[in-house]
């Protein structure tokens, strides 16, 4: 299973390579041709039908939060600083891997012996922890780790019950994969299927990305919050697990297109696909520095609901996953120049 | 002239769903210019071509700040969040307004003390819905400010000024100005109130040797005001910086020079928070030569923004005199 194999692929910001070589090897056979530019996007190119002459761009980021290792001390301890958003409550205790090599450590923490009662409440800051890989001092920590590698979360990915699946890294692995789905179609426009870097840490990928193909349109996929836990009060849950892909009318970082959003919308209910709205103003995706491009380009983001991402274990639905790659397919084979106007 | 600018404040138009004023100021517009068309952002980019001078670019961006529903309860209340700079502050008791008409009353769950603002998350919108089934108002749904303008004396209120204002100088502009040297790109902007991002493609698209945003400033001459010296009625002020751009000298200088020459009154503007989409021209490309007029205004983005007529009327002066230079920059 493609999506086993991207959520257990180590690739922080900065360092997509293992990802990109997965990618790279299973859209081969499906596409006219495969490139990687300057920063390290995969860009794999499908020409289309002929019937219209358009540009269509899908981004889906191979790039996922981790840590990165600032100092090594005079104990072999690692210490460390976040790549991208990572939520420093989760982090004491959890195991992790580190390096090329995929050096396994953990992440050190006071036993609950000997805390304090106000140590209880407290969240420790990310500066007061460090990764222990079990080494007796200095050198021979630096036998297998250096400063600047990356550290990812180690964790496998497991089915659970209920056509549900949990694993590290699904925002946005699940994109990745809906992504190398749907080039194995061929639509009625030229696809540009961009597997971007460094989203993570600012949209930097798809910047230069957007700037060399300068698309007529766009679709990020992502992988997003779903907040569904039982909560006190009757607010927005972001998105639900289950009922079907979540389609963004605007976040933090753009303004859907709406005539993009209609599309979705309409090939949803006409080819009965569920779908759900994306809580307004959460979050950002690629399509943020895309739609920015040159002069404007038409943009639109589709989302596999994930629990718990930015931590070790997310949970998705693949009934979701599966209809976001059903939704997302009928919807580019239903695109036309029109879905492109301003009213 | 209150007329143009009642229609232009009244007018449904939050940062992205621009719709509908983009529509009223394409109508406005209609005939006064040699070409029309809309990019894909939505931006409104009007052409009126020179005799060989500088390509111009004229910035006022349509976009209002608003609300956006997030969420409608099973009672057919919504919850909200803050579409640009909206502030809890100027939120409780007040009335928005969504593109069907819809008015919706803001509520806050309880007041913990009358001295402190709640936060978003406290508040909700009350439509007069008895369930989510029969609320007329859905998730994504953008309100606005419900506020007619009134007109005191020279004084105006309205919700909007920020930037229908700037519009409305630019349309006042391509109704008066005669032949011109210089080829007009008069862009009524999008989404300025979440960063700008209509200027980014536009400025890009037109690649102008220079630009002008017209949009609204602070003052401090209400009671007890942090200090600044922009007051109403002493004229449009000119952008020396704020806190994203300092204007292109050149520009500055010559705007100044416009304004003296012609016995313009004007303000010099120096503004510590917030920025126009000058930010965005001037790092357009290669870089390009760009000022600011401002209109002062009071109260900017609460629901009772007020202006002084004989600021605008004396922005669009300041904008003629300058366009019928045929050196641009000093």
């Amino acid at each position: 299973m493609l999506l086993k194999e991207l959520s257990e692929a180590i690739g922080v910001s900065g360092n997509e390579e293992k990802v990109r070589k997965i990618i790279e090897e299973y859209v081969k056979p499906h596409v006219d041709k495969v490139s990687v530019d300057s920063i390290g996007n995969l860009i794999a190119f499908k020409q289309g039908d002929g019937s219209y002459s358009l540009k269509v761009m899908l981004a889906a980021h191979m790039d996922e939060i981790g840590l990165m290792v600032t100092y090594i001390n005079e104990k072999g301890y690692l210490h460390f600083r976040p790549v991208g958003g990572v939520d420093e409550r989760i982090l004491p205790g959890k195991r992790v891997l580190v390096g090329d090599k995929a050096i396994p450590g953990v992440i050190g923490l006071k036993p609950i012996h000997l805390l304090r009662e106000e140590e209880r409440s407290q969240v420790a800051p990310v500066e007061s922890l460090v990764i222990d890989i079990g080494a007796s001092d200095k050198s021979s920590a630096e036998k297998m780790v250096k400063v600047g590698d990356y550290a990812t979360f180690d964790v496998a990915f497991q089915e659970l019950g209920a056509r549900r699946v949990k694993g590290k890294a699904f925002d946005d692995r699940a994109g990745c994969a809906v992504l190398a789905e749907l080039v194995k179609e061929r639509y009625p426009f030229d696809l540009y299927a961009v597997f971007t870097v460094q989203e993570e840490v600012g949209l930097r990928g798809a910047k230069v990305a957007a700037y060399a193909i300068e698309p007529d349109a766009a679709f990020s996929i992502e992988g997003t919050v779903a907040d569904d836990l039982p909560k006190e009060k009757d607010v927005s849950p972001t998105a639900r697990l289950g009922h079907g892909p979540a389609i963004t009318i605007m976040d933090r970082t753009f303004v859907a297109f709406h005539p993009l959003v209609r599309l979705l919308v309409e090939t949803a209910e006409a080819e009965g696909i569920p779908y759900q709205f994306k809580q307004p103003l959460v979050g950002g995706t690629d399509s943020g520095a895309i739609h920015l491009t040159k002069k404007g380009v038409p943009s639109a983001t589709v989302a596999v609901p994930c629990r718990y991402i930015h931590s070790p274990a997310s949970i998705l639905s693949l009934d979701d996953f599966e209809n976001t790659i059903r939704l997302m397919e009928a919807a580019l084979k239903r695109l036309k120049p029109e879905h492109l106007r301003v009213e | 002239m209150i007329e143009l600018i009642r229609t232009l404040t009244e007018t449904y138009g939050p940062a992205g769903n621009e719709t509908r004023i983009r529509q009223v100021l394409r109508d406005m517009v209609k005939g006064k210019v040699d070409e029309l068309k809309v990019d894909a952002l939505g931006n409104l980019i009007a052409l009126r071509k020179g005799k060989g001078g500088r390509k111009v670019m004229l910035a006022a961006h349509m976009d209002e700040i608003g609300i956006v529903v997030n969420y409608v309860d099973e009672k057919g209340f919504l919850r909200f969040s803050a579409l640009g700079g909206v502030f809890p502050h100027t939120l409780l008791g007040n009335r928005v307004e969504f593109e069907n008409g819809v008015v919706g009353v803001i509520g806050v769950e309880k007041l913990e003390s009358p001295d402190k603002v709640p936060t978003f998350d406290k508040l909700y919108i009350d439509v007069g819905a008895e369930s989510r089934e029969d609320c007329p108002v859905k998730v994504g749904d953008i309100g606005v400010f419900s506020r007619p303008l009134i007109a005191q004396g020279q004084r105006l209120i309205a919700k909007a000024f920020d930037d229908r204002i700037g519009c409305a100088v630019l349309v006042k502009l391509l109704e008066e100005i005669g032949d011109c040297e210089h080829d007009l790109y008069i862009v009524f902007t999008v989404q300025e109130e979440l960063g700008l991002r209509g200027a980014v493609t536009s400025a890009y698209g037109i690649a102008p040797d220079v630009g002008i945003a017209v949009d609204v400033t602070r003052t401090g001459d209400t009671p007890e005001a942090p200090k600044m010296a922009v007051a109403l009625g002493k004229g449009p002020a000119v952008k020396v910086k704020d806190a994203r751009m300092i204007s292109h000298p050149g520009v500055r200088q010559a705007l100044i020079r416009a304004a003296e020459q012609n016995g313009i009154p004007y303000q010099l503007e120096v503004l510590e928070g917030g920025t126009t989409d000058a930010a965005a021209i001037q790092l357009t490309r290669e870089g390009i030569p760009t000022g600011v007029i401002s209109i002062p205004c009071r109260y900017i983005h609460t629901p009772s923004e007020m202006v002084d007529l004989r600021d605008v009327e004396n922005a669009v002066r300041l904008l003629l005199a300058y366009l019928s230079s045929k050196e641009l920059t000093e």
